[in-house]
């Protein structure tokens, strides 16, 4: 079935003559290159792309495509990823004249339509989160981080306070340590305990007049809600310092708690995780962040405003923020994302975004009690919207490991949880499957994790054994790095 | 709910199974007092119709490039996007897929990663690239972080106002936290001017930015910039457009040692400003530090070609506090566009698209200064695509507020970024533009009423 | 060289004196073994100065990043560049052709305080 020379090299595929894009006619005078520009800044061969036909490009990327598996194709409870259903309509909508083809610097007059979404989007956020302060410029969640990093450190640096650490949980993305060292904070490492939550002995032993910012993953990276966050919190604040709310993991509490309440002075959303944006094989993502008042002086520009007059309501972006950190990246934001997560809040509602966190709580929960009989779960019998199992117990009885799980998973069609984070928990096996999943999916999802602990050890390690390749050598990858195509000698 | 599964049955029998009461009793480790005690206000969802209604009407309150006549660039561009481009990108085994940590079953992915860092190799000449970043102007800040990175006895970054200002806003945004100089350059001719860089460079300076094109649509003959920089020991970073590429040098042959580039111009839409694509390439010994992504080529256990993750003890997710940049994801889905873009293209289509942009504003600029009321605000440079106009009745605002009620979207007034240009505009001309458009925005500007009429 | 008369850092290199008084500096079997397969090496140039207990390089496997820590203070003479390129040789013969640096002691250092072999092992075992 498999269509091998589609699947070659683009510059494999290519021919000297081929080629699909043609232009009209310029109808204006053609000046050599020459006569234009100086003919040192000129190319003297023609770049070296592939030439193809459009029908080649088409199969060829075509095939390729089925070379994945995807939220469209299988299930894929990847955790802390968030793998949810993308509702096609939104990409409908977000592919509308009058949205796709806005040009970011045309004038506010002309683009009234695309701020007042944008302008509502913000509310939204804010609601959610219970922080007032939103900046929708952040491109990813790391960059939010980043940019909520900088406005305390503005923040600070106002106050004429010198704070100089920033505390971060053993259990931690890594984009928290690499962020704050990016904004010339030192980092310092707060344990875990056995059960997940904050070592509040570290934690109160590590406060104190330095501490800029406490970062926190709550739901946690275990799936479990820190119950100690008020006190940490109130530790923190009292101390003079702030709650960084990493919010990877909202799609767990959507309309039940917010940050803002409990805590957090500022945090930043996924939209791609928990708005359904596609995760389009890698990004784009986008990180609006949420921030209290006070904070809020601090945030990039421009900043999507509404102006009430006499003439009527219209909408701008602001530049005059004197206090602001400045911009973090180039134009508005990632905004064809935003608008997805627009079209995803308005599709579900208030209600519905509730429901949306209650059903993957309720779906995570329920393929925690079936599975854990055959899989450990060694923090907890509860989780919020994911939890992590460990293979450790296999590793041990069977030499197989977590790795040797998820490829065999790849054969059974499913995708396989994430392996191997977070970092405290041996052989890590963690579990989202968010809500857009149905209760059949799960129960064959627990069958086929049961039929592969049934196997001999042996047909594991040769696992996956139906898909195009397997186990491919990342040793030689990194030793030998090929990091492009080159005409074979 | 809209996307939801589970039936009232199948809550009833989940929550048998798992042995709680009711859906409420999952959540009792968050303390009641915590708890969000009213509901959300957020409206009431809306049907798929209902939406559809609503999101297009606002839709209608916007005028978009398809709804007028487009002459805005300033870092964005209105080229053509083949219908393939979008047919393909909106397959769902590569929108709905997420970074390949399973290569088995990512190779689609990872070979589109490859193809695509292959494609910007050739075009920008360096050795490597990653799977794209941000947009052009956090990969800029980027590129001076790794370049700085490697250059730890050094602390000055050059950067000439000719290139994108809003570039050089994000990079100070970045640099206040650090102990990095940012030492900007004025270039009041427009392009680069040699010898006072030349007097700016010393051993403290880690590297220089050089934009070809530059903000203002100058070609540039870089070469002895970047053998100058060169010299005093500094990284030369290339600001490319990668359009220009399909008639202009490499970089990398003209003495880049990273190039950076926004790639939205490779098949992206606009979409008021992202998602876009950073481009990142770089010469062989600045990949141990060069942040993002990176696909590369190996054998699976049976000794097929395929493709993985490499090089990943670069990242934050292993090396944390240490690693020289926090970025995570990339662009996947517009890097692919771009492959898509570039494939279709092939080095005909993309020298033509870039001798179009050429022609068209040529021809642009030289009609419109046949006008007494207009000049070229740099006549010695030769422009590319965009060019800067002097309006000589100093009244840019009304004369880009007129064209945009006759439905052209002239240009971009040049005040915000530069008040010393108060009374110039950018214009840029993509090859989708007609002979027929260039005529009537000649019409519309020069038939606009004088400015002492239009105050009166 | 010969395990049993060189000196150790807990954090699992090695150094020895040789003919010419030159402090060589490498990594023990067991750190080969706990670090997998090997991918690259970090090293400093000829003429960089090392500091007892400091960081001087590092050494990635594909998935991890360990930091080399000297045993001595002193300036690097000799690096032993080629090792970069056949990293799967290294575990061959990890006390010998293995080595990864040579350094000058700095007056006034020495191996003193350093774990002999016996300990080395023993920390290794209880490990």
């Amino acid at each position: 079935m498999r269509n091998m020379q589609a699947t070659q090299l683009l510059f494999e595929l290519s021919k000297p003559g081929r080629r699909a894009n043609r232009l009209p006619d310029s109808e204006v005078p053609q000046p050599d290159m020459q006569e234009l520009y100086p003919t040192a800044t000129l190319r003297q061969k023609p770049a070296g792309l592939p030439e193809l036909s459009e029908g080649d490009v088409i199969r060829h990327f075509t095939n390729l495509s089925t070379l994945n598996m995807s939220v469209d194709t299988h299930f894929y409870p990847l955790g802390s990823c968030t793998m949810k259903y993308n509702p096609k309509r939104n990409e409908r909508l977000a592919s509308l004249p009058g949205i796709v083809d806005l040009h970011p610097l045309q004038p506010d007059a002309t683009a009234q339509g695309m701020l007042e979404l944008l302008y509502n989007v913000q509310g939204y956020f804010a609601e959610i989160s219970g922080l007032p302060g939103v900046s929708l410029q952040p491109a990813a969640g790391a960059q939010g981080e980043l940019t909520a990093l900088m406005a305390a450190a503005a923040y600070f640096r106002d106050l004429g306070s010198q704070r100089t650490q920033v505390l971060v949980p053993d259990s931690a993305h890594g984009t928290n340590p690499a962020s704050a060292t990016m904004v010339g904070f030192q980092t310092k490492t707060i344990r875990s305990r056995e059960d997940g939550s904050v070592d509040m002995d570290h934690l109160r032993a590590s406060v104190d007049d330095s501490t800029a910012v406490f970062m926190i993953t709550n739901p946690s990276t275990l799936g479990l809600f820190e119950n100690q966050i008020q006190e940490i919190a109130d530790l923190v604040h009292d101390a003079g310092g702030l709650i960084y709310l990493d919010g990877a993991n909202m799609n767990a509490i959507l309309g039940i708690t917010r940050p803002g309440d409990f805590g957090a002075d500022m945090m930043h959303y996924n939209p791609h995780k928990t708005f359904s944006g596609p995760h389009g094989g890698g990004g784009p993502g986008a990180g609006p962040i949420c921030v209290r008042d006070f904070l809020e002086p601090y945030l990039p520009t421009p900043r999507v405003e509404r102006v009430d007059s006499a003439e009527g309501v219209h909408y701008r972006l602001g530049y005059d923020h004197p206090k602001s950190i400045g911009r973090v990246r180039s134009f508005v934001g990632n905004i064809g994302v935003l608008v997805r997560a627009y079209c995803y809040i308005r599709a579900c509602g208030g209600q519905g975004l509730k429901e949306v966190s209650e059903n993957a709580v309720l779906n995570a929960n329920y393929l925690l009690t079936q599975l854990a009989p055959l899989l450990p779960v060694p923090k907890g019998s509860r989780c919020m919207h994911e939890f992590v199992a460990s293979a450790s117990k296999l590793k041990k009885e069977k030499g197989v490991t977590a790795m040797d799980l998820a490829k065999r998973l790849l054969d059974f069609g499913f995708h396989a949880p994430t392996v191997y984070f977070p970092l405290t928990v041996q052989e890590a096996v963690m579990i989202e499957p968010t809500e857009t999943e149905s209760k059949e999916t799960l129960d064959a999802f627990v069958e086929a994790i049961r039929e592969i602990l049934s196997e001999d050890a042996e047909t594991l390690h040769d696992a996956p054994k139906t898909t195009r390749i397997s186990r491919p050598d990342e040793v030689q990858a990194a030793r030998k790095p090929v990091m492009k195509w080159t005409v074979s000698p | 709910m809209a996307y939801l599964f589970n039936t009232e049955d199948d809550t009833r029998e989940m929550l048998a199974a798992i042995g709680a009461a009711s859906i409420e009793e999952l959540f009792s480790s968050i303390p009641q007092e915590l708890r969000l005690q009213r509901d959300l206000k957020i409206p009431a969802a809306m049907s798929e119709l209902e939406l559809t209604r609503h999101v297009r009407e606002l839709a209608g309150k916007n005028v978009g490039a398809e709804g007028s006549v487009c002459f805005l660039g300033g870092g964005a561009y209105d080229h053509f996007i083949p219908a393939a481009v979008d047919y393909l990108a909106v397959r769902g085994e590569f929108y709905t897929s997420y970074t390949p940590y399973q290569p088995e079953v990512s190779q689609g992915n990872l070979q589109v990663m490859f193809e695509y860092e292959t494609l910007i190799c050739q075009l920008t000449g360096m050795d490597v690239s990653n799977a794209s970043l941000y947009d052009g102007a956090t990969s800029m800040v980027e590129a001076v972080l790794l370049a700085m990175a490697t250059q730890p006895k050094r602390r000055r970054v050059i950067v000439p106002d000719n290139v994108h200002p809003e570039y050089r806003e994000v990079l100070q945004t970045y640099l206040q936290w650090t102990d990095y100089e940012l030492v900007s350059l004025a270039c009041p001719e427009g392009s680069l001017p040699v010898s006072e860089l030349e007097d700016l460079l010393d051993d403290q300076t880690g590297c220089v930015i050089l934009s070809q094109p530059n903000f203002f649509g100058l070609v540039e003959d870089h070469t002895a910039a970047a053998a100058a920089a060169k010299r005093a020991g500094a990284v030369v970073i290339a600001v490319a457009d990668m359009i220009s590429l399909g008639i202009l040098k490499s970089p990398g042959d003209w003495g880049a040692d990273i190039v950076v580039a926004e790639g939205q111009a490779l098949g992206n839409p606009l979409q008021f400003g992202g998602p876009y694509l950073g481009i990142m390439a770089c010469r062989d010994s600045f990949v141990r530090r060069m942040p993002g992504r990176i696909a590369g080529q190996t054998e699976d256990r049976n000794g097929s070609r395929c493709w993985v993750l490499t090089l990943q003890t670069r990242e934050q997710h292993i090396r944390r506090d240490k690693a020289t940049s926090n970025i995570c994801t990339n662009q996947g889905l517009f890097a692919l566009r771009a492959a898509i873009y570039l494939s279709l293209q092939g080095p005909d289509g993309l020298r033509e698209t870039a001798e179009h942009c050429a022609w068209k504003s040529q021809y642009l600029m030289n009609k419109l200064c046949l006008q007494s009321r207009f000049e070229p605000r740099f006549p010695s440079g030769s422009a590319w695509r965009e060019f800067v106009i002097r309006d000589r009745q100093d009244d840019v605002a009304g004369l880009l507020s007129r064209a945009a009620s006759q439905g052209m979207l002239a240009g971009l007034p040049l005040s915000r970024w530069y008040p010393e240009y108060s009374d110039c505009f950018l214009v840029a001309v993509t090859e989708k533009r007609t002979r027929a458009e260039l005529d009537a925005l000649v019409d519309v500007l020069t038939h606009a009423p004088s400015a002492e009429l239009s105050h009166a | 060289m010969k395990p049993e008369e060189l000196k150790y850092n807990a954090s699992h290199e090695w150094v020895g004196l040789d003919s010419d008084g030159l402090a060589v500096i490498g990594i023990t079997d067991f750190a080969l073994e706990q670090l997998t397969d090997l991918v690259y090496m970090a090293l400093p140039e000829v003429g960089a100065q090392v500091t007892a207990g400091e960081e001087f390089g590092e050494v990635e496997s594909v998935k991890a990043v360990s930091p080399l820590y000297s045993p001595v203070s002193g300036e690097v003479v000799e690096v032993h560049s080629e090792l970069v390129e056949s990293l799967e040789k290294l575990g061959d013969d990890p006390f010998g052709n293995g080595w990864i640096i040579k350094v000058k002691l700095a007056d006034g250092a020495s191996l003193d305080g350093l774990l002999d072999h016996d300990s080395y092992r023993k920390q290794c075992s209880d490990a």
